[in-house]
């Protein structure tokens, strides 16, 4: 069962794999990420990428849509999408 | 206090009973019997109730809690109201059908406790014979139908050369999560204090096995690390505060802040046989008592940590100084802080004592 670390590229496929899930928090107004033995609370940008997480974009394409979406430059905010991704990855929220 | 939030997970113990006897053991002394604990139908309303004022995340515990035949009917009441469920578990009891029903249920997650990595050091710390095999069998088992693990370490002075061979045995059942937890002492734990707390060497060398596991493990298995209150020179902050994240219910309905809480003199927690968790968590006096800073005594009024640590952990406070209202001894600032690391020397520097076990009566 031994894994090697998940690198995230351009091309990786990132989802959320079983025991993680978003979740609306209504009574604290906020987006979270119900993990084991962990919460995250997402702001909108951590959001936006979280959303786009289905298993079937791959990261190019998300950086696509989300410069798209916020009228961002993708050589700006690429790096970000990326690194954010393999924090989470790090961190077993997402699977790639 | 004007208004208080809701609390964002709840520690359902939901039943006492449990085939290991660890030492450690962060039940009370005073076990509760079967007949004693909340059926299905009422562990089902209180579960309807935390959805309903916020909770997040239901953490199944005990005792073991896949005595309780009900578990499949918890957590597919619990997966209906969008609740995340946990099962924190000794494994002993499982078997892949119930597993497999459990993931059917709507089960999230499985944290699985093992007690050392040798065989015959898991059966004398558990009292229970073979379980190491047993439990790694469900490790697999967990991975194979699809479920997150995380292997949970409760480490000692009597378990601690097994340390890195749990980092490896973790790795080995695909684990995505490790939580080394050095025993607190509370409850049976407190009461084993001597069998259980380690040297400073032991401590530090354990440090710096988890430290170098980390980096060579990174974005493969996540580490969490929990060191043994009475070395650390701020105490933590115990359940993120009291009554503030966490609440906990016994298995005959108690409301608590923790699971060690019903132990401290003079609070009477109130029972959900008797009123609403939104009442209770609002209004309860025990609850009350300790929540916030105002009822902090110095240093911690005029410390800036007091947001942070909470003043540290009411039941520590209690066992070390018998007054649960005080600073935690932990704390450097604390007028009481030498005996911590007088007792944590002496007592981890003498041979340890024969294990008192976790057994109802076994305390008296
Ligand atoms: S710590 Fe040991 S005895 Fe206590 S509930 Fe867990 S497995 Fe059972
Ligand atoms: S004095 Fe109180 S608030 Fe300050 S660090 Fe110590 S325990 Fe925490």
């Amino acid at each position: 069962m031994m894994t090697d670390r998940r690198i995230i590229d351009e091309t990786s496929v990132p989802r959320l794999p079983t025991g993680v899930r978003l979740k609306f928090d209504d009574p604290r107004d906020q987006w979270v990420i119900l993990a084991p033995e962990r919460m995250y609370v997402l702001d909108q940008v951590a959001l936006a990428i979280v959303r786009e997480c289905d298993g079937v974009a791959n990261v190019g394409g998300i950086i696509d849509a989300l410069a798209e979406d916020f009228a961002a430059p993708r050589a700006q905010i690429g790096g970000d999408v990326v690194h954010m991704l393999q924090d989470f990855a790090d961190k077993g929220v997402i699977d790639a | 206090m004007t208004s208080i939030d809701p609390p964002l997970a709840m520690l359902a113990e939901v039943t006492h009973r449990c085939p290991l006897q660890c030492p450690y053991c962060s039940n009370p002394l005073q076990l509760l019997t079967a007949s004693q604990e909340m059926d299905t139908e009422t562990w089902k309303s209180i579960f309807s109730q935390a959805a309903e004022m916020g909770v997040l995340q239901i953490h199944f515990s005990g005792g073991e809690p896949t005595v309780r035949q009900d578990l499949e009917k918890l957590v597919a009441h619990c997966e209906g109201l969008d609740l995340y469920c946990n099962l924190i578990t000794s494994g002993v009891l499982l078997n892949k059908d119930r597993l497999i029903r459990l993931a059917a249920a709507g089960l999230q997650h499985v944290q699985l406790s093992f007690q050392a990595a040798q065989a015959d050091n898991a059966d004398r710390i558990s009292a229970y014979p073979n379980s190491l095999e047993k439990k790694i069998e469900i490790g697999r088992l967990v991975g194979e139908i699809g479920l997150p693990l995380t292997v949970n370490a409760v480490m000692h002075r009597q378990n601690l050369d097994d340390l890195e061979a749990l980092i490896d045995l973790s790795v080995e059942l695909g684990a995505q999560r490790l939580e080394v937890a050095h025993v607190q002492y509370y409850g049976w734990g407190l009461r084993n204090r001597a069998a259980l707390i380690p040297t400073r060497a032991q401590l530090d060398r354990s440090t710096n096995i988890v430290e170098a596991a980390r980096e060579r493990l990174k974005g493969r298995l996540v580490i969490d690390y929990v060191v043994p209150d009475y070395y650390a020179r701020r105490p933590k902050s115990c359940m993120g505060g009291w009554a503030r994240q966490f609440v906990n219910v016994t298995p005959n309905g108690k409301v608590l802040p923790c699971h060690a809480a019903e132990d401290l003199p003079g609070l009477t927690f109130d029972s959900l046989r008797d009123r609403t968790l939104a009442d209770i968590w609002q209004k309860s006096a025990a609850l009350n008592h300790f929540r916030g800073i105002d009822w902090m005594p110095e240093p911690c009024q005029s410390c800036d940590r007091r947001e942070l640590d909470w003043g540290g952990c009411r039941c520590q406070a209690f066992a070390l100084t018998g007054d649960a209202a005080v600073t935690d001894p932990v704390c450097e600032l604390s007028p009481h802080h030498d005996q911590v690391k007088q007792i944590a020397k002496k007592e981890s520097g003498e041979s340890p004592p024969e294990f008192l076990y976790r057994r109802i009566g076994g305390a008296n």
